[in-house]
């Protein structure tokens, strides 16, 4: 009955291949969580960010069956987070060039350093 | 010829599989156009964090990292009904893709459920965005448990606080109406697989309202460590 049922497109993923993927992502989820209340200075964030890359990437592949298709849609959704982060980094590296000291009373309220 | 064997082929396409591709390939050039919307949210969170961290240093602490843990996981777990629920249409198991896609719709419920208290609160303690932004101290720092808020609020409150919740309300806000979206997606799929029009000849529509659904959730996943867990 089985195979009679088998789709002729797309790619059915195990079930047990799905139960890994969400008891790997709730443990992540409390992995961030329990890192939260602990201070490791700058690398709170980083560690946050990574833990965040680590889980979407699992929903892409295995959820999302990017694992199991052409690598066209890949190439499009890879894309746009790389230009993503790319605005994301020339806009912040645009941000820490102010420097309102260099010319007194202009924009005051602007601070380069805040710590 | 073929279209006997495949009812559900397009006459311009030469195959299922190429028909099928397709349709796959524009759903994921649609949720690339959905992170380059995000994307310009996240910009506006990474600049207002990197110029003033004190801000959501300070602000954060408003946020119920429970409430907010909660909703992870609910996501998380519609996220596998849903995916779960495509296997079943592709396999033709219609009663247990029905059961999934009202699993996955009783989860984005509970997902707007717990959204509604969290912004209740908010909007009884004032702390609303831009001009709006008029908190009540002694509500802030001494509200009753079960409110969403996450008293005391620790510290000397900086100046610009209500930047925090202008970007909170507009992240979380776009969140919850893709969510909204989704819920109706699902519905509409519901409605359909009720019908018994879905099973292994033609499951695309399950397939592609999964996908939405699945980028909702990844986008929560970058949500929630950055407005609920800063230290």
């Amino acid at each position: 009955m089985s195979h009679e049922a088998h789709p002729q497109v797309g790619h059915v993923v195990p079930l047990s291949t799905l139960f890994a993927v969400l008891g790997t992502l709730l443990v992540m989820t409390f992995v961030t969580v329990a890192v939260s209340w602990f201070d490791f200075g700058r690398f709170n964030l980083w560690i946050a960010l990574g833990i965040a890359v680590f889980k979407a990437s699992l929903v892409l592949l295995f959820f999302m069956h990017l694992k199991y298709d052409k690598p066209m849609n890949a190439i499009v959704i890879i894309i746009s987070m790389a230009l993503v982060m790319l605005f994301i980094a020339i806009t912040l590296t645009d941000t820490a060039q102010y420097e309102p000291e260099r010319i007194p009373g202009y924009a005051p309220s602007i601070k380069t350093n805040p710590k | 010829m073929s279209h006997e064997a495949t009812p559900h082929l397009q006459h311009h396409f030469e195959t299922p599989e190429q028909q099928f591709d397709a349709g796959k390939l524009g759903i994921w050039l649609f949720l690339a156009t959905e992170i380059l919307l995000f994307g310009g949210l996240f910009c506006a969170y990474a600049i207002y964090r990197a110029n003033h961290p004190e801000i959501f240093l300070y602000a954060h602490q408003f946020l119920d990292k429970v409430l907010g843990g909660t909703n992870t996981v609910i996501l998380l777990c519609s996220s596998l009904t849903m995916a779960w629920a495509v296997r079943a249409s592709q396999l033709g198991q219609r009663k247990l893709l029905i059961t999934l896609l009202s699993l996955t719709l009783l989860g984005g419920f509970g997902f707007m459920g717990i959204k509604y208290v969290e912004y209740k609160a908010k909007w009884e303690h004032g702390l609303l965005p831009g001009t709006h932004f008029a908190p009540h101290e002694e509500a802030a720092n001494d509200s009753p448990p079960g409110e969403g808020v996450k008293p005391p609020a620790h510290g000397k409150r900086p100046s610009n606080v209500q930047i925090f919740f202008g970007i909170y309300f507009l992240m979380t806000g776009l969140h919850g109406i893709h969510v909204l979206a989704g819920m109706g997606a699902i519905t509409w799929i519901l409605v359909r697989s009720a019908r018994g029009e879905f099973g292994p000849d033609y499951f695309t529509p399950v397939d592609f309202v999964g996908l939405y659904w699945h980028l909702v959730d990844l986008i929560w996943i970058f949500l929630f460590p950055l407005l609920y867990l800063v230290s």
